[in-house]
């Protein structure tokens, strides 16, 4: 009770020591990205108030739906952001779609500032024949799945009718995906792995694990962590060809430059010289696989539409700059069998109605966060009150703290333009509605909005049906459990 | 910047009701330290990882409080129970702080209102508390880092050749007097990625 009082003295005080007037902030997406936007608008100017929307139900967004079940210690990141949504100014909103239940033009109505922090929600592509095929997924369908996202949880891919699985890409996603398909169930059965994926991987027949990347060893994309981790999977047998860890004159200057690659480098010769060169009876396998290009997927002649093999073009690198090198084709080609692949090659983003996308690039033109009404990134064309954070500003690559300097620069520009009057409302003469207004928009449309109060209900039903099987929680990976427990 | 001072006391006020680890000014007199207390305790369950981390802040924190005024007393008498430590924030100012010998300079920032990140509460699973040791000299005082810090400081933005993660630098009498800064980093962060320096 005393809290309460000396929280509403404080924002007393606070509104009258402040001579800002508000500022009404809509951020789309729960994410990283979205989170550390709103805290630093948050911290930088105390008239701020800040509405997060998301389209599920749940917040934090790859926090919860990417980051691997065996990362706990990622994770913690979600109580900082759980602070910033229980701050006065903050409020988040649950099962709000922009596009659908708002769009984006109604949400630059309401607000002085919406920063879109939405992400990447689609894949790219390889362009290359037989891609549809079943038992072809992308790398971020799997991990949705595993991770018990409610749009994925009913892909169930077969893992029970090969014992081979190729992942297309050697990053971290396709090193975390590797680790969940290698591991110990018994050992993914502690973690916060949604409960359909587990059952799965125990009834799997996968045995070996192909990861495979266009360039050397050099330019593998992945970080130490992860790298160590899945060479330290138990009874795992690890295949890396010695010849491919020869080096060129590129490959010595590159590792020079980059403290990662060197240490990753470092990993993989260390590994390909210890163990021995063949596996022990009913060891599961990981096979390193550099310098191959996937060219085309071949269809299985006894079950019809279902990939049975991978047909790859050997490379080469071809130096194209200082310290960058491409991946060329030889014009040798081999076939590899596997009734199972992952494609993790990167994400990429959607645009929504009204906003200016570089489909080339997949992102959104931006200066510093700022949306530019094309791209040919003339700065000049901004669209007043429209920002950008996180993957939907540049591209899908980096950490989790990559957002943090992300979301500064964005909260920069947007401090900058509010000191120069481009926006806010001192320059304009209608006040705009914020909150109060959204919410008057999703009631007139009967959207049921899930406040961060009754994404505490889920929380807390996940966390005791988990403590029921020794896990952390126990995913609800519907949306009508989601929405259900919400509700009570 | 626009409002410079009136943002730094929106951010104490932020820290104070939020961050909850943070010495308080405003709540320490009279009995609205128990209100401080209260306002601290989360109101989430945590993870049992976060859980222990916090608790163990809390008592430190408890123990940094009730013996500040002891250690007053006692100075010089005994042998040095807390170190000095500076810490040099991005704009170059500099805070220089007492911190009790055993408690690591990210718990250290937190409870000094000092502007260092520590997203996964000093698991060793994020770069976001880097500091950059800048006397060579106490860098070298330090125990070597292992792997698993590395693995993470190679993530770490504007890298240098005496950076460490916050959550791994333990005060010991021998660092009395180090020197850290916080790292420059959003400078050059440019639209299509930054890339970590290498060194």
């Amino acid at each position: 009770m005393a809290i309460c009082q000396a929280r509403a003295w404080l924002s007393r005080g606070l509104t009258t020591l402040s001579s800002h007037p508000s500022l009404r902030v809509c951020v789309v997406g729960s994410g990283p990205a979205g989170f550390y936007t709103a805290e630093k608008m948050i911290k930088a100017h105390e008239g701020a108030f800040v509405d997060i929307i998301d389209r599920l139900p749940t917040p934090f967004g790859l926090v919860r739906s990417g980051v691997a079940p065996d990362h706990p210690e990622t994770k913690i990141v979600t109580n900082q952001f759980s602070r910033v949504a229980q701050h006065e100014r903050c409020s988040f909103y649950g099962n709000v779609t922009l596009g659908s239940a708002v769009t984006l033009s109604e949400l630059r109505e309401l607000y002085d500032v919406v920063v879109l922090a939405y992400g990447a929600e689609s894949d790219r592509a390889l362009g290359i024949p037989g891609e549809d095929l079943s038992g072809i997924h992308s790398a971020r369908e799997f991990v949705w799945w595993y991770n018990g996202h409610p749009d994925y949880r009913n892909l169930n891919p077969d893992l029970k009718s090969t014992d081979t699985a190729f992942i297309l890409g050697q990053g971290n996603v396709a090193l975390d995906v590797a680790r969940i398909l290698l591991r110990p169930t018994a050992e993914l059965a502690t973690t916060d792995i949604a409960d359909h994926a587990l059952t799965a991987l125990e009834q799997s027949s996968i045995r070996k694990v192909f990861l495979i990347g266009r360039r050397g060893p050099v330019q593998a994309a992945c970080t130490a962590k992860e790298l160590r981790e899945v060479l330290g999977i138990k009874n795992l047998h690890i295949h890396i060809n010695q010849t491919d860890l020869e080096k060129n004159q590129e490959d010595e200057e590159e590792l020079k430059n980059n403290r990662i690659r060197r240490r990753i480098y470092d990993l993989l010769s260390k590994e390909a010289a210890s163990g021995p060169s063949v596996p022990t009876s009913g060891q599961h396998e990981l096979h390193f696989i550099f310098f191959r290009k996937p060219e085309r997927f071949l269809d299985s002649l006894d079950r019809i539409g279902h990939v049975t093999a991978v047909q790859f073009e050997k490379t080469v690198l071809k130096a194209v700059g200082p310290g960058k090198q491409i991946a060329v084709g030889t014009g040798q080609f081999e076939e590899l069998e596997s009734g199972l692949v992952l494609k993790s090659i990167g994400y990429k983003s959607v645009p929504v109605d009204g906003l200016p996308f570089d489909q080339q690039k997949g992102l959104v033109p931006n200066v510093g966060g700022r949306v530019l009404s094309d791209a040919s990134r003339d700065p000049t064309m901004l669209q007043k009150g429209l920002y950008v954070c996180g993957w939907l500003k540049r591209g899908p690559t980096g950490i989790i703290a990559t957002n943090l300097y992300c979301a500064e620069e964005t909260v920069g520009s947007i401090l900058e333009d509010l000191q120069q009057g481009a926006i806010g409302s001192t320059s304009s003469i209608v006040k705009k509605p914020g909150r109060e207004g959204l919410l008057q928009l999703l009631s007139d449309r009967n959207i049921e909005f899930v406040p961060f109060s009754r994404w505490q209900k889920i929380d807390a039903e996940e966390r005791s049906l988990g403590s029921l099987r020794n896990k952390p929680r126990e995913k609800l990976t519907t949306w009508e459990d989601l929405m259900k427990v919400a509700k009570e | 910047m626009l409002f410079p001072r009136l943002s730094r006391i929106g951010i104490k006020i932020f820290r104070e009701l939020y961050g909850g680890k943070f010495t308080v000014p405003l709540c320490r007199t009279g009995s609205a330290l128990e209100h401080y207390s209260g306002c601290w305790r989360p109101q989430f369950e945590l993870h049992p990882e976060a859980k222990t981390f916090q608790s163990v802040i809390f008592q430190k924190h408890h123990q940094l409080s009730t013996t500040a005024a002891v250690s007053d007393a006692a100075d010089g008498k005994k042998e040095k129970e807390t170190i000095s430590v500076t810490f040099v924030d991005k704009d170059g100012d500099e805070k220089q702080i007492e911190v009790p010998v055993g408690m690591s300079m990210l718990e250290a920032a937190h409870q000094n209102d000092i502007e260092l990140e520590g997203a996964c509460e000093g698991s060793l699973a994020c770069s976001t508390c880097h500091v950059i040791v800048m006397d060579m000299e106490y860098y070298n005082k330090l125990e070597d880092p292992t792997d698993e810090e590395n693995d993470m400081l190679d993530l770490a933005f504007g890298l240098t050749e005496t950076s460490r993660l916050g959550c791994q630098v333990i005060a010991q009498p021998e660092l009395d007097g180090i020197r850290l800064a916080l790292p420059v980093a959003t400078r050059n962060f440019a639209v299509d990625g930054y890339v970590p320096k290498p060194h």
